[in-house]
Formats: C-alpha cells, structure tokens, sequence
C-alpha cells in the first residue's frame, strides 16, 4: 500500500475509534448506563451525560491529542527519538506552579482571592510557560538544538527540586501534588475543552505549515540550512508550538505520561510517513490513546476510578514492547 | 390609606420572613449562598464528617469520601471517591445541596461550575477546630455547636488534670509520619500535647509539620517517642537511635491504625485524643516504667477505653 493511502487509512480508522470511544464514555461512569437511559426525564441523569460524562471524554481526546501533537513536535524538532512533550521543562514549571499555589493558599487573604480567581489550572499554565521560558533563557534562545535539550532538562531538574522544597515546606500540600502528578481527566468540563481546542487547532495547523521544515531538519541541519529554511523561525514556531500544547493539557489534566511519547511512535509503526501527515495522525493517535485510557478508568472499577495516568502508560506501554518484541526479530526497532 | 400603610410592613414580613437565606464566608474567603439549610450533604474529608455527626445532623449526610469511616454510621453511605480525587459523577448524582471539602482539593472549581455548592473548609490547630465547628452548627441550623465546642473542650482539659504531676515534665517526641515529620507546637497535636502539659521536643519557631533530621531527635534525646503503628517498625535501625533512652527503656506509644485516626484528625475527637495520649503518657512516666531494658513490652493503645 502507498503511503500516503495508509496514512489516510490509518487517519480513518483513529477517527472511526474516537468517535466509538466517546459513545462509549457517554454510557460509562459511577451510575452506570441508567444515566443514558434516564437523561431524557431525569435533569440530574441529563446533566451527569451532558455535563460531565461527554466534556471529559472529549477533553480526554482533545488532551491526547495536544499531547501527541507535542510529541511528534519535539521528536522532529530533536531528532531524538526519546522526546517527549515535557522535555523543555514545562511539566516541571506546571508542577511547581501548582505546587506555590496551593501552599501561597491561605497564606495570606490578598494571595488567596488572587488565587482563587486565577485556579489553579492557570497556575500551571503559567508554571509551564516560565519554565520554557527559563530554558529559552539559559540555551540564549533556539539556535543551538543540542543546548536547547540540555538546558531543558536541567531547568527540569532545578525545577523539581524547587517543587520539592515547597512541599517540605508544606506538607498538607503533598496529596494534592501527588494527584496533580499522576494525571487526571475528571475535572474537564466545557471550558477546558474549548480552550485546549483553541490551542490545538492552530498549533496542529501551524506544525503541518511547517511540516517540510521538519522534513528537512530529520536530514541534519547542514542539510536543512542548505536547502534554504529559514531554521530560526522554524524552530521558534515549533517551540511555541510545542509550549503551549504542553502546558494547554497539563494545566487542565495533570501531568500524564507516556502519551506524548508513545503516540508518534505507534503512528509510525503503521504508516510511516512525512511530518506534516505525522504530526496529525500522532495528535489523532494521542487522543485516542488517552479517550480509551479515560473510559477504561472509568469503567474497570465502577462505581469506583482508577487514575487515568497509570492506564495510559499500561496501554501505550505493552503496546510499544509487543512492537518491539514481534519487529527485533527482523532487526528494526520501531520502524 | 393608614390601614394600607400599616398592612404594607406587614405584608413585606410575610413574603420575607420565610425565605431564611444562608449565607457563609468559607475558608476561601468565598461567600457561598444558601436558599436554606442544606438537606442533602456531601463530605469529602474525614474531620468534617465527624464535626457533621458530632453535631447530630449525621442524617443529612448523603455521601462521603472514601476514608471517612467514624462514626460507624456513616460507613454504610455511598463512597465518592477521596479528597484529592473525588468522583464528580457520583457527587453530581446524589444531588447534594452542599459538599463540604478540604481548601487544597482541585474538584472545587469543577462542582462549582457544575452548579454545585461548595464550603471549603480547612483545620490546622484547635482554634481552626472550634471556627470550623461553629460555621457547620451555623450551616445545619444546631443552635448549641458552641456548648459542643466546649464539651470537647472540657475533654481535653480534664484529660490533662488526669496526668500525674510527675508526668508533666516529660519530653515527648510525635512523629506523625515517614519523612520523619514531626507534629509542631503549632499543629493540633502540638497544641494539645502543650494543653496536657508535657514538653515537645520540636522548637516552636519549626511551624506545623516540620521534616526533622533523624538526628535532632538523638540531640533532644526524648524521654517518650509516639508514633503510629505503621511508622513503628525499625525504630532502633535509624541511625544513632538505638541509643535513644526511651528506646532503651521501651517508653514508645505505639499507636493503632483506629488510634491514629483519632489523633491525626482536627476534628470533634480531639477530646479522645487528649485521652489517648495522656493515658500512654502516664503509663509511661518515668516514675512509673520499671527501668529494666528488653522487659517492658511496647505500650498498645488498643483495648483502652475511649
């Protein structure tokens, strides 16, 4: 098959997939499949399907897909394999963002009406893009790819350990850290999912644009630089791109793994293709991921739930090792 | 024209009077409206379902989160998950008229724009205790929260008059979890370790829950260490501690998991563990241990009254 004819297939069948996953987050939860049945008569049932069960399927998607939108961003963007969203030290800054929130909590009254009204979803976004930031700031800007990667994961690092030192400080917050690390799509409503689409529409507009640029830095950037791209451009792009992706899913679920990272992967291993086609199988890829991953929370221990994060990581993750397994006998990794 | 006058005041009183809207300043800082006194209510922190039952209204609670579980009545309502990861759908189905949850726990936003009602509410130390108390009595309509209040207050004091007076000059050291953490003088079992008269061994300035070095506790050298049953073991393998004379002379309070439940919730129990700890603190005084290594059993707290 041609690959732009698996491409599109592949497209299909991801897009068939989420729309069957958000049926079936309609008809799943705590009161079960009666809520469906009763949302006609009942308001709460009507309310429980409309206003909880369906936002957070489809921001569990429109999550995914920032998140596999990012992946396939900074996997090109580093021609590193092991990329993934967080690598430019916007997990970190979220963290640490929420983390001064809720201890600045209480301290005192202006600090908490501030806070109140700023969330603390807005606290990590803001935490994520100042940690980018930082790491644009100590790399002296996007010349330098190597530098860049570096000085991400070391504001990754000083950052954490900012983060830790919040929390000894304050230990009633660690709870309340523990869960914004592990991951969660239960508070997504309305707001949050229009916001992560504005976000994820430009950005994944704005990553195929410059989806030949990435085709030409895979060659190195000698090779790119010859072929007359505008590399400084491209690369500020794609780190914004990159930032605000990251930071729009973290700020509203948390800190979910692996989807970043395994999302560009798998859409690799099905249809090989070039950047601008990659960038969107992987966000359809990544929402998909993270939709099944949502449901299945919702669904192994009804009426009780399971944190989404560890699923996504048990789903991509056994997936990624039987591909790995079933292609080493015939010598390639992944591709 | 004067019967009318004189009708209108009276009027307004009628169409007002029954309309008793509630309105409360929660721990936010967030004044939350209420047509009335909530009839449906929802829990998500243990302290505060204990204050809810303390004050007789047990009956309006209609759901609570997975670890709250005293009294023994509440254990047969639906669980909604915990504090830091409630299930919003099963809130949203039992159609609280409040939900009552901890400052720090990231569903509030999401209730509220659910149209929900959310009091936020927060203890630290036992005057947070009595506020939080005060605004429950003020949202269930108990008229006597306060003579509650006191109750529980005269509990604890009367848990300290029952100490020896040679128990009092004993030098404690809490340790409320791994980390090591330590209870402060400001945290609530600070305060009440300070209302029963012993010494903590943890300097005031350190705020509620300092992470100590294993070694402040070996340079205090306590004379009584208390600690829940699940941080217990390995006590002696820290380094330095085997050392330690209450190791030496097993003057340790082990603590049960119900036990500790008691004591590490700001909530109407505090009485109980004022009793708890000064019960352990008398059975342990130096006057009263046999100073004889290896033949005193660790003290358990399991069988006593309380």
């Amino acid at each position: 098959m041609k690959a732009s004819r698996r491409a599109l297939v592949l497209a299909a069948v991801l897009l068939a997939a989420a729309a069957m996953l958000l049926i079936a987050g309609a008809s799943v939860g705590s009161t079960g499949f009666d809520s469906v049945l009763q949302a006609r008569q009942d308001a709460t049932a009507w309310q429980i399907v409309w206003d909880i069960r369906l936002p957070r399927t489809l921001g569990a998607w429109v999550a995914g897909g920032l998140l596999g939108l990012a992946g396939a961003v900074a996997q090109g963007l580093f021609r590193n394999p092991l990329a993934d969203p967080y690598l430019l030290g916007s997990a970190s800054g979220a963290a640490l963002g929420v983390a001064l929130a809720l201890a600045l909590f209480g301290a005192s009254p202006f600090a908490t009406q501030w806070l109140v009204r700023l969330g603390l979803t807005g606290a990590a976004f803001a935490g994520a893009v100042a940690g980018v930031l930082l790491t644009l700031a100590l790399a002296k800007g996007v010349q330098h790819t190597l530098r860049l990667l570096l000085a991400g994961v070391i504001v990754g690092v000083v950052l954490s350990a900012a983060r830790d030192l919040v929390t000894l400080a304050v230990p009633d917050i660690l709870q309340a850290m523990q869960a914004f690390m592990l991951g969660s799509t239960s508070f997504v409503g309305w707001t949050s999912c229009a916001i992560m689409a504005g976000v994820l529409v430009p950005g994944a507009g704005l990553a195929w644009l410059l989806g030949r640029a990435l085709d030409g830095l895979a060659l190195g950037e000698a090779t790119a630089a010859s072929l007359g791209l505008p590399l400084a451009a491209v690369r500020v792009a794609l780190v914004a791109v990159l930032a605000l992706a990251t930071g729009a899913a973290v700020a509203q679920t948390g800190l979910i793994a692996f989807v970043g990272l395994a999302a560009p992967h798998l859409v690799r291993s099905v249809a090989p293709t070039t950047h601008g086609r990659l960038v969107f199988l992987s966000a359809l890829m990544g929402g998909v991921l993270l939709m099944s991953a949502d449901v299945l929370a919702r669904w192994l221990v009804a009426p009780q739930e399971l944190p989404v994060g560890v699923l996504t990581a048990v789903l991509g993750g056994s997936y990624l090792l039987w591909l790995m397994h079933r292609r080493s006998g015939r010598g390639g990794v992944f591709v | 024209m004067t019967r009318l006058t004189f009708m209108l005041p009276l009027l307004w009183l009628l169409f007002t009077a029954p309309v008793q809207a509630l309105q409360l300043v929660d721990d936010r800082g967030v004044a939350v409206d209420l047509a009335s006194s909530p009839r449906r209510v929802v829990s998500l922190l243990p302290s505060l379902t204990e204050t809810v039952c303390e004050l007789g209204r047990c009956d309006r609670l209609v759901g609570v989160d997975r670890y709250s579980n005293f009294p023994a009545q509440v254990r047969g309502l639906p669980q909604v998950g915990g504090g830091i990861d409630p299930n919003i759908e099963a809130i949203v189905a039992l159609k609280p008229d409040v939900v009552l949850m901890a400052t720090s726990s990231r569903g509030v936003q999401r209730l509220e724009s659910l149209g929900l009602k959310v009091i936020a509410l927060e203890s630290r130390n036992l005057a947070d205790v009595q506020r939080v108390m005060g605004k429950l009595g003020q949202l269930l309509e108990v008229a006597d929260a306060q003579r509650i209040w006191q109750a529980i207050d005269a509990g604890v004091s009367a848990a300290a008059q029952s100490l020896p007076a040679a128990a009092r000059t004993t030098r404690v050291y809490f340790e409320v979890s791994h980390g090591p953490y330590a209870a402060g003088t400001t945290s609530f079992i600070g305060e009440t370790l300070l209302r029963l008269g012993v010494k903590n061994i943890i300097a005031p300035g350190l705020g509620p829950f300092p992470k100590i070095n294993p070694e402040y506790v070996v340079r205090a050298n306590p004379d009584l260490i208390m600690i829940g049953e699940r941080n217990a073991q390995g006590l002696e393998q820290r380094p330095g501690w085997a050392s330690l004379r209450a190791l030496r002379e097993g003057r340790l309070c082990v603590f049960t998991a119900d036990d500790s439940d008691v004591l590490v919730r700001p909530g109407p129990r505090m009485a109980e563990a004022a009793r708890i700890m000064a019960t352990c603190i008398a059975g342990k005084s130096r006057s009263t241990v046999v100073d004889k290594p290896g033949r005193v059993a660790p003290f358990r707290t399991g069988g006593l009254p309380g």
